[in-house]
């Protein structure tokens, strides 16, 4: 489903990503886990177009999009629930879900009984402020959000991220959940263990290159995972 | 008590258009972070262009939205070849842009029409509507009307539609507003165009009662910046309440001391704001860039 060949980011004259080359297969949990500043999240948001590729290709169902503008990407079926959740504050959880599917143009109302179904709090505080919402609440929303758009690639950053273990649990479940209803997911975690423990395969990322990958319980139990990034 | 409510009745009035004034900076600045100060100039392009394609012999409802058109084009171009190209570039930059934008107009101006001031027949005739004492001009109502229609329409537009709600979510987080495929370019395109119309349709209705010239939107981008600033940058009720509080100062200002400082009301505003109330009165948003 998504191919990434040799794709090269900066940001200035900060080189994020060297020459990285991924691939997500449909159907898929693929968790891109490294620590802080690896360019996990440079990684996304060149995927999603917010951040210009310098070189290397990204292709999407076979067809290179780097050069295509974000919100033509989000139309194709990638959706990203960012670093941070990125919620829009001022406005209702109805709105920021309704904005989800943006560049949807049937109607949505199927795909929003199942964000509910998913995360049944949204339902119950859907006209209240986003911003008034809890952190773990609001990253349901970011989850949502990025579902509404009903995409084939569901790209996460981080949603783990300030969460108690209790909430991240209830998190991943639901990533598992929709890999179960047919979801290809590119997961990117700090969080190695929790990342690796549901994903089908794996990328380490370290200062921009992928220096490592295999099946998820593979990576989980190699010593230098085990050693750099789940401390033990 | 009569010349009190005198003094309500032409605060209001002035106060109406500085709210829209102010309206349009607001939008501006949400969707952007740009404080536009050629916002003045679309009430000046409302309100000459009205007057010089009715001279022209156009009936004057057309030669009015012709006018709007107009103002909106200009608009779309400053958004198109001045703020677009310097996307990126410090909040400064930007107003700096927008006042070299705003000289520009006023030379153009100058050429296309002329140095002199104009005014418009008023819209339902000059007879005074007796009221407590005092007398309201019917055109007082038009503006006061109009600029009410604005903003419920303006306010029905953020709140109920989608296009709206792409609109606030682009001021609220702008990244996030682009990977849910927000077109952003575009939004900003409308938020300058939206400003645009109701900064003309603000120029049309006005200039009955104060008369237009090439450099008028000067004055009004000064008046409307207080009255945006006074309601705290970024928030449209806080818009319109200052508008019309910055009316009723200036009225009270030259009924009760003198008018010769009516102009310098604002800018005390301005300074008495930016020294003790930096937010605003509703606590409007801190500049800050996603
Ligand atoms: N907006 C930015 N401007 C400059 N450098 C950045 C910016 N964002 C990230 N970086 C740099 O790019 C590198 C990768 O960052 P990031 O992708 O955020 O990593 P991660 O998500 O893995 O923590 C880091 O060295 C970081 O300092
Ligand atoms: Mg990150």
């Amino acid at each position: 489903m998504l191919a990434l060949d040799r794709l090269c980011s900066a940001y200035g004259r900060i080189v994020a990503l060297h020459d990285v080359s991924l691939a997500v297969k449909t159907g898929e949990i693929v968790a891109l886990v490294g620590s802080n500043g690896a360019g996990k999240t440079t990684l996304l948001r060149t995927v999603s177009g917010v951040q210009p590729a310098a070189s290397g290709r990204i292709l999407f169902e076979g067809a290179p999009i780097e050069r295509l503008e974000a919100h033509v990407r989000v139309a194709r079926g990638i959706a990203q629930s960012p670093e941070g959740r990125q919620v829009f504050g001022p406005l209702s959880v109805a709105d920021n879900l309704a904005l989800g599917a943006y560049r949807r143009r049937s109607p949505h109302g199927d795909t929003l009984a199942r964000v509910f179904d998913l995360f049944p709090v949204l339902k119950e505080k859907r006209h209240i402020p986003a911003m008034s919402l809890s952190g773990g609440q609001q990253q349901m929303l970011a989850i949502g959000r990025a579902l509404m758009a009903a995409p084939k690639l569901l790209l996460l950053d981080e949603p783990s991220l300030g969460l108690a273990p209790l909430l991240v649990d209830q998190i991943l479940a639901a990533v598992v959940r929709l890999k179960a209803e047919g979801m290809t997911v590119l997961l990117v975690e700090q969080n190695a263990s929790a990342a690796l423990a549901i994903a089908d395969r794996g990328y380490v990322l370290e200062t921009g290159r992928v220096v490592l990958e295999g099946a998820g319980a593979a990576l989980l139990a190699d010593p230098k995972v085990r050693e750099a990034y789940l401390g033990l | 008590m009569a010349e009190f409510l005198q003094l309500v009745f032409s605060g209001l009035t002035v106060g109406a258009v500085y709210a829209l004034v102010a309206l349009g900076f607001t939008l501006i600045y949400n969707a952007s972070d740009v404080i536009n100060f050629a916002q003045g100039d679309f009430v000046m392009i409302g309100g000459m262009g009205t007057v010089f394609l009715a001279a022209a012999g156009i009936a004057l409802p057309l030669a009015a939205l012709m006018a709007i058109v107009a103002a909106v084009i200009v608009g779309l171009l400053l958004h198109r070849l001045a703020i677009e190209p310097a996307r990126g570039a410090s909040p400064v930059a930007l107003i700096m842009i927008t006042i070299g934008a705003s000289i520009f107009i006023k030379g153009v101006a100058q050429l296309v029409f002329d140095k002199q001031f104009h005014s418009l027949p008023a819209f339902s005739g000059d007879a005074p509507i007796a009221l407590g004492g005092a007398t309201l001009l019917p055109q007082s109502l038009w503006v006061m009307g109009v600029a009410l229609a604005l903003f419920v329409a303006l306010y029905l537009f953020l709140e109920k539609t989608l296009l709206g709600k792409a609109l606030r979510a682009t001021a609220a987080n702008r990244l996030a507003a682009r990977l849910v495929g927000v077109n952003v370019t575009i939004i900003l395109a409308l938020a300058f165009g939206v400003s645009a119309a109701i900064g003309a349709i603000a120029g049309v209705v006005v200039t009955p009662i104060t008369l237009t010239r090439y450099d008028v939107g000067t004055l009004f981008a000064l008046k409307g910046f207080a009255a945006a600033m006074v309601g705290g940058m970024g928030h449209p009720l806080g818009a319109v309440v200052g508008g019309l509080l910055i009316g009723l100062l200036e009225a009270f200002g030259a009924g009760y001391i003198s008018s010769t400082y009516k102009d310098a009301v604002a800018f005390v505003v301005i300074l008495l704001v930016l020294f003790f109330l930096p937010r605003g009165l509703f606590g409007g948003r801190t500049v800050e860039r996603v």
